[in-house]
Order: structure tokens, then C-alpha cells, then sequence
């Protein structure tokens, strides 16, 4: 792990997220109030315009750094929530660990601090229907030797997840208010959540 | 979209220099942080009390900095919550001593962005929520009950507390026991426009309106048709009522709030109704606020918000205060 993948990473997110504007906007406008995907790509273009001042700091200090650029910029909601992962994904870095084992780490601390944050769980038709199956997964094949048959493993447990919502009534987010209307809806938190998650899985497997 | 815009982007940071320059004789306003605060120091160690939420609801929470209520306020970009660095760099500022005390209106956004403020910052504080909207148990945005025009009740109340050198605690617990005092609802009568959105929030029709409407523009109970200014009074009042459930002669404050677009002609007409109403029942109104308090940019209609009036509650709600939206005895 180094700042050139991450900012990689970032950059294959942006351009995945920009391929499904339209689809990710109809479905908040659906259950929403369809400012998701104007956010998603606002923060996501802020961290990219941080790659020349970071890409040479260490892993920890860049998801760090991202997570406070997304705090100060992204702002409501969606805002906190996503720099609550990146700060928290920051506090677990290890660089004795190889990148599995410790994005695996990295990755579930994050998550667990987003629950904490938004006092959510799954099940609640939320991106934490995604992001936590994902987390679990990463851990339980973090010793995995075959990086590209985890990251295989991973799109088909982010997937699953992004269309569990389908089915759920929401509790929790924006599409709560709507109860029984939101049903049958994909949440759009999710489903982006899903596509980046795709992202950085298809970066494994294609290196 | 008719509004007074130079560049949609910048609606935010021109009306706070506005504002700041319109009133500086008592506030300072920090942008890049955006904050407003209190100009003159306070002569002794105090709690310093900092509010704020997304903008749009103004005068709330900028209009009631100054003395005898906050020392500081954050606004968000409209309806979106401030950033926990804007609340780090007000505490920093506003200072006094005796700790910080956050009061956050109840909507997830807001709750979020002030807890990492909370973690953020290196001196004591605690937070009071305010959930005073009887009109919905869950919401668009929020888990639980919204926070809404009950909000700067709570804020002159623990202000004038503040003033007095009162603890953090007794500040804290004092502004929880105000907001269990206190209950809202209100009717909208037609939507808003969100500058950066350009249109409208929702649709209503010449005779509709959306009952138990929340401070954003998102929906209440139910949409019907509209209703005699009396018999909304009922219907609002008895939801207040059956929340705050008052004793006999109960002394309370009765506080009507525009939400923008509704002449004050008819929000004095609206506290005639619920005074007439209370009186029936056996509760009396001895104190009122009728005015645009807590709004949302340009919709029609308002709100009742009742406080249940103890002799703490009065006394504190009576002090002198001087903020650019509320001010007496000083």
C-alpha cells in the first residue's frame, strides 16, 4: 500500500461512480432527495485534488488527511460518515502487515466506527448493508494467498448486499420516512458503496 | 428561481458578511472557517454556548449571538449540517473557562457533524438536543423527534443560566429540562426553494397544505386539504397538549413562529386562536413570542410551540438579552 494506489484507487472509484451517474440519481430521487450523487462526486474530486500534496505521505497520514478533507467539505450526513471510515480505516494501519491483512483490518475498524456514528447496523437499508458484509468477508480472508480469488469473492459479497436492500423497509436514512413506499427500491448509499467497493476489487484482480 | 443572488455558490458566504457588517456592534463573523460570534468578551469565566445547524432557518441560530444567549453560532450550507472544524474553530474562540455546551437540533446530519466536533475538541463539553416537534415520532432526517422553533427557547433560557457563572452541568441538565418543557408543530402552506437546488422542495396545490410539516420542507403527517386558522389551532394545540400534558392553570409561554413567507398579520392572528384555546383548557398564557424565528427560507405557514413555564424557566426567558434578534431589558 502507497499513496500512488490509493490515489488510484480513488481515481478508478471516481470514474466507476461517474459511469453510473444517472442509474445512482434516479434511484435517491426514488427514495431521496437526489443530492447523493452530486456529493459523492463533489468529495470524491476534493481527494483527488489532494494527490500531489499527499502521494508521498505515509498510508495512515493519507486516509487520515482524506477522511478530514471529506469532513470539512462533504459536510451533513453522508459527510461524517464517510470521514468516519477513512479516519478510522487511518487509526489501524500497520505497516508490518502485507496489504491484505491490513486493509482487511483497516477496512473493518472503519465500518465499525461508521456504525458507531450513524447508530446504524445492517439490515437498516443503508450502505452498511454493503459495507459491513464486506468487512467480515475481508477479515475471515485475510490470509489468503490468492489476492485476485478474494477480490472475486468480495464484488459477489458487495453485490449480494447492495440488493438486499432491496427488499428491506428502512429504519434508518432518508428512505425511513418513506416506510413501506421505499420498498423494492435499492438505497442509493448502498449501491454506490457496491461500485466503489467493485472499484478497488477489479484493480486486484487486473494487476 | 426568483431570489436575491449574485453567484449561487456564494448566497452563503455574502449574506454573512451582510450580516455581520449590519450588526457589528455585537457579533464577529469568521468565514473559512464559518462562524459567528459574540464581539464583546464577557467580563468572567462563563459556559460558552454554541449552536448551529444548516442554513435557511434564519435568524436561527446567528441572530440570537450576542449576550444573555450564545457565544457562537455555525451555519451550515442551507439545510446541510455544519462541519465539525467550523464548531472546533468557534470553541477555540469562545472560550471561557467553564466549558462548551453544544446545542444541536435534532437531525441526524446535525447530531453527527457536532459529535466529531465533541471527540475534536480538547475542552469539556457537553451537548443538548432538542427534540421538540410532536409531529413526527421518525423523519426524513432524523431518528426520533426533530428539533425545531422550541430550539432558541432552549437557547435564551440556558443563555441567561450561562450569564449567571452556572456550571456545565447545571447548564447541560438545565437545557434538557427546558426541551422536556417544550413542544412544536406547524403547517406548511407551501414549499421552498433550495438556492442550489432552483426549484421548489415539494408540491403542494392552491389548497393543500402539509401538516406537521418539518423545518426543510420534508413531510409531516399527512397532506390534506387546508382548514379555518381555528380549527388548525385545535388540531395543532391537542397534539402539543397530549405531548406536554399541563395541569390545570399551568402557566406557559406561547411562542408562534413564521416559517418565511406568511405575513405577521396572520401569525398575530394564529396566537389570538391558540391563546383563546389555551384559555379554554385552563392554561394560561403569561409570556408569548409571535414572529419569523426559526424558519425555512421563503415557505408559507408557521408553528406553535408551547414551553410549560416554571419559576427557573421565567425567570431565565425574562433576563436581559441582546442579540440581533431578540433583545430587551438591555
Amino acid at each position: 500500500m502507497n499513496g500512488i494506489k490509493i490515489f488510484d484507487s480513488i481515481r478508478n472509484i471516481e470514474i466507476t461512480i461517474n459511469n453510473h451517474k444517472e442509474e445512482i440519481e434516479k434511484l435517491d430521487q426514488e427514495i431521496g432527495d437526489g443530492d447523493h450523487i452530486f456529493n459523492i462526486l463533489r468529495g470524491l474530486q476534493e481527494l483527488l485534488n489532494l494527490k500531489d500534496k499527499l502521494v508521498d505521505e505515509t498510508s495512515d497520514q493519507i486516509f487520515k488527511q482524506l477522511g478530514m478533507k471529506i469532513m470539512t467539505t462533504v459536510g451533513g450526513s453522508s459527510g461524517a460518515l464517510f470521514a468516519t471510515l477513512l479516519i478510522g480505516m487511518s487509526k489501524k494501519f500497520n505497516p508490518e502487515l502485507n496489504d491484505l491483512n491490513n486493509l482487511s483490518e483497516m477496512f473493518y475498524e472503519g465500518v465499525e466506527s461508521m456504525k458507531k456514528r450513524g447508530k446504524s447496523d445492517i439490515g437498516e437499508k443503508t450502505m452498511l448493508d454493503v459495507l459491513i458484509p464486506v468487512s467480515k468477508t475481508l477479515i475471515n480472508l485475510k490470509d489468503e494467498s490468492n489476492i485476485s480469488k478474494v477480490a472475486e469473492k468480495i464484488i459477489i459479497v458487495a453485490k449480494d448486499g447492495m440488493l438486499s436492500t432491496k427488499d428491506i423497509i428502512a429504519t434508518k436514512g432518508r428512505a425511513s420516512f418513506l416506510g413501506e413506499r421505499a420498498k423494492g427500491h435499492i438505497d442509493p448509499g448502498a449501491r454506490s458503496s457496491q461500485l466503489a467497493i467493485e472499484a478497488i476489487c477489479n484493480q486486484f484482480i487486473n494487476n | 428561481m426568483k431570489k436575491f443572488v449574485n453567484e449561487v455558490d456564494n448566497i452563503l458566504s455574502e449574506s454573512l458578511i451582510g450580516f455581520g457588517k449590519a450588526h457589528s456592534d455585537i457579533i464577529n463573523v469568521n468565514l473559512s472557517p464559518d462562524f459567528v460570534s459574540r464581539k464583546n468578551k464577557p467580563n468572567k469565566d462563563k459556559v460558552s454556548l454554541i449552536s448551529g445547524g444548516g442554513s435557511g432557518h434564519e435568524p436561527l441560530h446567528g441572530g440570537f449571538v450576542g449576550y444573555g444567549m450564545l457565544d457562537a453560532a455555525c451555519p451550515g450550507q442551507v439545510f446541510s449540517a455544519p462541519t465539525p472544524d467550523q464548531m472546533e474553530a468557534a470553541s477555540n474562540e469562545v472560550y471561557h473557562n467553564k466549558g462548551i455546551l453544544f446545542i444541536v437540533k435534532n437531525y441526524s446530519g446535525d447530531i453527527m457533524n457536532f459529535e466529531m466536533a465533541s471527540d475534536m475538541i480538547d475542552h469539556a463539553n457537553q451537548t443538548v438536543i432538542v427534540n421538540d416537534d410532536v409531529a413526527v415520532e421518525d423523519s426524513t432526517y432524523t431518528t426520533g423527534r426533530r428539533g425545531v422553533a422550541g430550539t432558541m427557547i432552549v437557547e435564551k433560557t440556558i443563555g441567561s443560566l450561562a450569564e449567571t457563572g452556572a456550571s456545565l452541568d447545571e447548564c447541560k441538565n438545565f437545557g434538557d429540562h427546558v426541551n422536556n418543557m417544550t413542544a412544536s408543530m406547524g403547517v406548511a402552506f407551501s414549499s421552498c426553494t433550495v438556492p442550489a437546488a432552483g426549484k421548489p422542495t415539494f408540491e403542494l396545490s392552491a389548497d393543500e397544505m402539509e401538516f406537521g410539516v418539518g423545518i426543510h420542507g420534508e413531510p409531516g403527517r399527512r397532506r390534506e386539504k387546508i382548514k379555518s386558522a381555528n380549527d388548525l389551532t385545535k388540531e395543532i394545540l391537542d397534539n402539543i397538549l397530549e405531548d406536554l400534558k399541563p395541569n390545570n392553570n399551568q402557566e406557559v409561554l406561547l411562542h408562534v413562529n413564521g416559517f418565511g413567507g406568511t405575513p405577521l398579520m396572520e401569525l398575530y392572528l394564529l396566537f389570538e386562536c391558540g391563546q383563546k384555546l389555551l384559555e379554554k383548557k385552563n392554561i394560561v398564557v403569561t409570556r408569548s413570542l409571535v414572529g419569523n424565528y426559526t424558519t425555512s427560507l421563503e415557505m408559507a405557514g408557521g408553528s406553535f410551540t408551547i414551553t410549560k413555564l416554571d419559576e427557573n424557566i421565567v425567570n431565565h426567558w425574562d433576563s436581559p438579552v441582546h442579540t440581533s434578534s431578540l433583545r430587551w431589558k438591555i
